[in-house]
């Protein structure tokens, strides 16, 4: 149960980054680096909203490259608009259920019950509008839960929470992603001691491979250092 | 967004429907190609006379909006929006309530023994004014109320009096946006049909358009017809080009209710408040005499009206539903040619359109049989510029927003348009439904050509009562049509705006 980046290169107009290491199943990681640099990019080329101009990602052996977004085994939680403003909170979670919102007994009762397990339980009613930023980054993980998929990516999406919050958020996150590949972008060092093992720095066109995130950020490699100051 | 499947082939569609009839008439020509001179000087002249005019008497009252807070601002704002819907036939007979030989104003100046004839150039120019300067007026507005009420408020606390303010903020937002107003002006009185058939018409007053319908019409000439139309085309393209280039605003933006914090006193308040009462009169009166002599003509309405009625509500709903879904097709696709498609209908002639459709389907249907069908296609493409530019920027704005995460939830299809692009963009679509059904129920064009005898459209049989000089019946469905029209709007409208609590 590995993610690979096989030599995986990504060109748009002048900007160039490539990544080439895997993950192991179930581990939590960390993309850290300057602005600009590409950290969310090498994630949407990982759910398929931008192509590879070479190389591979694979899943498990399987090249990913031809796949549309629904069919990659990804979850996304994007930086912001993770939820549609006009569907209720039940309406939201059903969609990573059933894209026609037909839901069977069975996963209407799952749905109950990641609504219990993310601290949401009785505001299915509710508009993304009624909820404060923490219960709308909760629902988000809920729904991304729902989607089943291997694969978790965060795209700063608790980037607007509070320290407290956030690091609450991240926590959740940790506990209930059991088994599932999450990478992580983060401009927060804390965040990524707190949450991810390993982090992989991206900077100057290169996503390094994964490091101990611990070591990483006591002894800093140059790109880094440049970044955290 | 749903593939690029869909959009490719409403794209292809629409430039089938606006390409594939001219070749096909000019196919179909036997005569030689032959362009003509008086048409085209007649239809430059008065679409440039028609735009210089509404532009100039609409400046004067967008200001007084602007800085005018007054009882009925609203409703006076509202009603610019009307003659955009209002059907031409039913403006004209208005008109001619008022300015004609029995008009208002030649019964005053009779008593002195004078009389204006409307018939001609001038009668075009003033119909196309009537119906054009209220959109001038909000196109205006809206670059007024573009003025940052903060840069207004440092002129003031620098003590710039009115003439300064024209000079520093008014005078360059109007250079900014006065080009853009003329050009859309003149373009959409380019294609003038309706109001050239009845208040123009001889050797002197005919529109290229006319001239199509006269030698489609009288002397079924294809190849003049095909030569016409290839030369009014090329004509509105090159307005259609010239007003993109000046980025007109689309004029259909609601929020229109601000105030600039800038209101002279004096002889400028007087000013402002005739130039409103009479612009307000101009529009208004020909619709009250429309609104007076058609409830005079409604007991006296001839039974043919029923089914007139019937045949234009059934066209308008066809019309629109066709309409929409080919404007949410490309209004949703992120690429550059789906607006440039979309655009396109503006240059076209209805009638080569319609006559191009007809000879197509001639073989095999009698033209009694396909001129519903027919109109309704041409009404649809027709109206589709104007629904593309309302829905184009929210559907943008929706695609940017939520398309990836659509995307990635595997969104797609029919739970797509339920779940995502129906509730999200309900308030335009209903608004640009309305707009469709009112153009489309208002149009008098192809099936002015084809329609069998006994089964016209409502404006088409206002336009033959008229013709008829059966006045008061004219007025009575006349009434009847704008009722209808204004009515389908709003059914729309209300529609799309209720429930829509984003």
């Amino acid at each position: 149960m590995a993610l690979t980046f096989d030599a995986a290169a990504i060109r748009l107009d002048d900007f160039r980054l490539t990544a080439d290491w895997q993950t192991e199943a179930g581990e939590r990681i960390a993309l850290i680096g300057p602005s600009g640099a590409g950290k969310s990019t090498l994630l949407m080329a990982l759910a398929g909203f931008v192509p590879l101009a070479s190389g591979a990602i694979r899943w498990n052996g399987r090249d990913l490259t031809a796949l549309s977004p629904a069919e990659r085994p990804v979850a996304t939680l994007f930086q912001e608009q993770n939820l549609f403003p006009h569907l209720t909170v039940a309406q939201n979670l059903g969609l990573g259920l059933s894209p026609r919102l037909r839901l069977d007994k069975a996963q209407s009762a799952r749905l109950t019950k990641v609504l219990e397990r993310v601290g949401l339980a009785g505001l299915e009613g509710r508009r993304p509008a009624q909820l404060s930023g923490g219960q709308q980054g909760r629902a988000a993980l809920a729904r991304a839960l729902l989607q089943d998929r291997p694969i978790l990516t965060l795209d700063e999406p608790f980037a607007a929470l509070g320290p407290k919050l956030k690091a609450d958020m991240l926590d959740l996150v940790a506990e209930v992603t059991a088994g599932i590949t999450v990478l992580m972008v983060t401009h927060d060092p804390a965040d990524a001691r707190r949450f991810a093992p390993r982090t992989v720095v991206v900077a100057e066109g290169v996503a390094h491979p994964p490091a101990p995130t611990q070591a990483l950020l006591d002894d800093p490699p140059p790109a880094l250092r440049d970044y955290l100051g | 967004m749903a593939g690029r499947a869909v959009p490719l082939t409403v794209g292809l569609a629409v430039l089938l429907l606006t390409f594939g009839p001219l070749a096909m008439v000019a196919a179909h020509a036997q005569g030689g190609w032959g362009a003509d001179g008086p048409a085209l000087r007649f239809t430059v002249l008065q679409a440039a006379l028609s735009a210089v005019i509404s532009v100039a008497l609409a400046v004067p009252v967008a200001r007084a909006l602007a800085r005018r807070h007054f009882r009925g601002r609203g409703a006076l704002i509202a009603l610019l929006g009307a003659p955009f819907l209002l059907p031409v036939i039913v403006a004209v007979l208005g008109l001619l309530a008022v300015f004609g030989r029995a008009g208002l104003v030649n019964q005053a100046l009779g008593t002195v023994g004078l009389s204006i004839p409307i018939y001609g150039l001038h009668g075009v120019v003033l119909a196309h004014v009537f119906l054009n300067m209220p959109l001038a007026v909000r196109l205006i507005l809206q670059g007024w109320q573009a003025i940052p009420a903060e840069r207004m408020r440092l002129a003031l606390s620098l003590g710039l009096g009115p003439r300064d303010i024209a000079r520093h903020l008014e005078r360059p937002m109007l250079k900014a946006v006065l080009p853009g107003t003329l050009a859309v002006i003149f373009a959409i009185c380019l294609t003038s049909f309706a109001v050239a058939l009845t208040l123009g018409g001889g050797p002197r007053a005919t529109t290229v358009e006319l001239a199509i319908y006269q030698s489609l019409r009288f002397q079924f000439d294809l190849g003049r017809a095909a030569s016409l139309a290839a030369l009014q085309f090329l004509l509105c393209a090159a307005a259609v080009l010239l007003a993109g280039r000046f980025a007109a605003p689309s004029g259909f933006g609601r929020g229109l209710d601000r105030v600039i914090p800038f209101a002279p006193a004096g002889w400028r308040r007087s000013a402002d408040a005739a130039v409103l009462t009479l612009a307000t009169l101009f529009l208004a009166v020909p619709l009250a005499m429309v609104a007076w002599r058609g409830l005079a003509g409604l007991g006296d309405l001839p039974p043919s009206v029923w089914g007139a009625a019937a045949r234009s509500v059934g066209l308008a709903l066809g019309a629109t539903a066709l309409t929409l879904g080919a404007a949410l097709t490309l209004a949703l696709s992120p690429a550059r040619w789906a607006g440039v498609v979309a655009t396109l209908p503006l240059a076209a002639s209805s009638l080569v359109m319609g006559t191009g459709l007809f000879l197509a389907l001639w073989p095999l249907l009698p033209p009694e049989r396909v001129a519903l069908p027919v109109t309704l296609v041409v009404n649809a493409t027709l109206a589709l510029p104007f629904a593309f530019r309302i829905l184009h920027p929210a559907a943008q704005t929706l695609r940017q927003d939520y398309g990836r995460l659509a995307d990635s939830l595997g969104l797609r299809g029919m739970a797509r348009l339920r779940w995502l692009v129906l509730p999200r963009l309900r308030a335009p679509l209903g608004f640009a439904a309305g707009v469709s059904a009112a153009l489309s129920m208002g149009d008098l064009g192809v099936i002015a050509l084809f329609a069998a005898p006994d089964g016209p459209t409502l404006p088409l049989l206002v336009q033959q009562l008229m013709g008829a000089y059966r006045m008061e019946q004219a007025a009575g469905a006349a009434l009847l049509l704008v009722v209808l029209s204004f009515a389908l709007f709003f059914i729309f409208d209300w529609g799309g705006r209720r429930g829509s609590d984003l």
